[in-house]
């Protein structure tokens, strides 16, 4: 049936069988303010070695779903298969076998790590944990992932309070990497640092999946970004994908409204003084995912919205070919 | 010096933290000017001196930070003014909106009291024309359903909705110069988009200079006039927005334009990396500043204090030892051997 689909048609350099396969994945909050959709039926695959970027504004369920594909949240519906295999219900304890395989980092790497412990011991940790090889072998395994993300030999001893952003980032990966995953949910994880750290991360991802064929999951609000390190990119908005395409498709033909509407906000060198046709958009706000817009949740901010779009939810279906589909009744 | 004459001058504006007895500099020496209806940007990354820069434009420096130099606004030298004399000016002719306006807004009071209370501080005005004014300046802001805004709390607004109010609350008494530090920096990139496009407007309509204190080189081309490219507490770059993407001479400036990801710039690759990262202040290094992260310096970087000096036909200035071996013309020399 894969076989079949256009999206892997197109793209011959990844398998048919994806790495991970998201169907119908839903992650609803009952609240006291009622129930939130943060995440309201997301179907996507990922690849081995492959990057899919999540791309989005903030609220619009990007971290959530991120989070729910490693099960740090509870989905309320809907099925996580990770080389066939149905994570959705595994029990906590199946469930730290397979997260050998599906591993994170966050914007706030430094946040996410012990200050009381050095830098050697946080890196060593999973490998404790998971129990792989004697203290030497786990050692020398330290001393080759500083070296794979870029970090001294004599950092192993120092503790994270002693790193800059950029460097805890490269902790965060280290850590991350340390058990060879074959997937890393990588959740904004250059927004916090300067561009020119910024381009020393992206470049090390870049490096660590040509080595190692990691396949990652970028999740950002920033397009430029995004698109850069991406193999395909699929665009959220208030708990649904609107548009996924191959990079290149993705901003030579954007077929969603709200996809132009990101693309044409994005600042840009080369857009000098000119402003890219930005209308005035009164909703500068993302409705409440507790009471999204009926139909199609974009059709309050769309300039282009007919009655249609009021009433009706738009599939995502498949558009122009080559894998590109889009959630508009009218692209 | 533009034909108009700048509202606002800045000249060998220093500033230094106590630390007990001694001083330690953060930006050392900086100058620029902007002329009425101009958007100056000042760019760099996190603690090369930017957002102090602007705070002692406003004399809102934290009480262990001197500055020293000059700043003149229209015709008053206002750097070390204190008290009364500052307030009188802050908001009237000079004022700043912020990152997080959440900081610098009142959460009890509405948004409409606080732009009262903002008109009031400096016109002598009856509370029912200041409220007229208010409601007026609040749909000048472009906020929708002003009236219902008007008696809201900031806590009930958005981001970029706080944004257009602090916007609103700095137009309030029609200012010369508009500080803008980081102001998109926490909103998403559509209600960035929008809040960028609405200072330019109002920029346009008033005649206002506006100083955009930013890290994103993308706004900068899309919205400044002049640019001032800042590193570890020094101007390294000036000039024109159009010269200097169009040449950038200073290697730092290369290397920031070319470490951004652009979309659509074809197969995946790696970007262009500054390698290191920027000095903390009690740790620069003599010389240049930027040296130990330069694909390009030599030795007498490492030893010399570059000066910003005339670079090009109009007013672009560099302050690096190298940048004319950096633009000497593309093709090498005739070979006489051949």
């Amino acid at each position: 049936m894969l076989q079949s689909n256009p999206l892997y048609r197109s793209t011959p350099e990844l398998k048919a069988k994806p790495l991970l396969a998201v169907e119908d994945l839903a992650v609803h909050y009952r609240t006291a303010r009622g129930t939130s959709r943060a995440v309201d039926g997301i179907s996507l695959e990922i690849h081995q070695s492959e990057t899919l970027g999540l791309v989005g504004e903030s609220g619009c369920g990007k971290s959530t779903l991120g989070r729910a594909i490693l099960r740090l949240v509870e989905p309320s519906r809907g099925s996580i298969r990770l080389d066939g295999r149905e994570l959705v219900g595994l029990s906590q304890t199946a469930l730290r076998g397979e997260r050998r395989r599906l591993q994170m980092v966050f914007q706030d790497s430094g946040a996410a790590l012990d200050p009381r412990w050095t830098v050697g011991q946080l890196i060593e940790e999973p490998l404790r944990v998971h129990g792989i090889g004697s203290l030497a072998e786990r050692r020398a395994r330290v001393a080759r992932l500083l070296a794979d993300v870029g970090l001294p030999a004599d950092a192993a001893a120092r503790y994270p309070h002693a790193f800059s952003g950029g460097q805890r980032q490269r902790i965060g990966l280290a850590r991350a990497i340390a058990l060879e995953p074959d997937l890393v949910v990588c959740d904004e994880p250059v927004s916090a640092l300067d561009v020119s750290i910024q381009a020393q991360i992206l470049n090390l991802l870049h490096d660590l999946q040509a080595r190692r064929g990691v396949a990652f999951l970028f999740i950002s609000h920033d397009l430029s970004v995004v698109e850069h390190v991406s193999d395909r990119v699929a665009v959220m908005y208030l708990g649904r994908i609107v548009e996924i395409a191959a990079r290149e498709a993705l901003w030579r033909a954007p077929a969603h409204p709200y996809t132009r509407k990101l693309l044409a906000a994005v600042p840009s060198l080369e857009r000098r003084g000119r402003r890219a046709g930005r209308g005035i958009d009164h909703h500068d706000t993302l409705p409440s995912p507790y009471s999204p817009p009926s139909g199609c949740h974009f059709h309050p901010r769309c300039p282009m919205a007919v009655e249609r779009c009021r009433a009706e939810v738009p599939s995502l279906r498949v558009t122009s070919g080559a894998g590109h589909r889009v959630a508009c009744h009218l692209a | 010096m533009s034909a108009d004459s700048p509202v606002l001058q800045v000249e060998d504006l220093r500033i230094a933290f106590r630390e007990g007895a001694a001083e330690r500099a953060a930006v050392h020496g900086i100058g620029f000017s902007v002329a009425a209806g101009e958007t100056l940007a000042i760019v760099g990354e996190s603690g090369c001196g930017k957002s102090l820069t602007a705070f002692a434009l406003l004399g809102l420096l934290p009480g262990n930070a001197r500055a020293r130099g000059r700043v003149r606004l229209e015709d008053h030298d206002i750097l070390g003014l204190q008290g009364e004399a500052m307030r009188r000016l802050r908001g009237a002719r000079i004022a700043m909106i912020f990152q997080e306006p959440m900081t610098a807004l009142n959460p009890v009071l509405t948004v409409g009291a606080q732009i009262v209370e903002a008109i009031r501080e400096h016109d002598a005005v009856s509370a029912a024309e200041a409220r007229a004014r208010a409601g007026a300046l609040l749909a000048r802001v472009r906020i929708p359903d002003p009236e219902r805004r008007f008696v809201e709390y900031p806590h009930q607004l958005s981001g970029g909705m706080r944004q257009r109010v602090m916007i609103a609350m700095a137009l309030a008494c029609s200012p010369a110069v508009l500080v803008a530090d980081e102001p998109t920096t926490a909103l998403d990139v559509t209600v960035q988009a929008e809040i960028l496009d609405l200072i330019d407007d109002l920029r346009r309509e008033t005649g206002m200079a506006v100083v955009l204190i930013t890290h994103d080189l993308g706004l900068v081309a899309e919205h400044a006039d002049r640019v001032l490219v800042m590193y570890a507490g020094r101007a390294v770059e000036t000039g024109s927005a159009a010269s200097l993407f169009a040449t950038p001479r200073h290697p730092y400036t290369r290397g920031l334009i070319a470490a951004r990801p652009r979309i659509g710039s074809g197969a995946r690759q790696r970007l262009a990396e500054i390698p290191g990262q920027v000095p903390s202040l009690g740790a620069v290094p003599r010389g240049c500043a930027f040296a130990p992260r330069c694909p390009a310096a030599g030795a007498p970087c490492r030893e010399t204090l570059p000066l910003l000096e005339a670079a090009g036909a109009a007013a672009e200035r560099v302050a690096c030892l190298r940048w004319k071996d950096l633009h000497a013309p593309e093709q090498s020399p005739v070979s006489l051997d051949a």
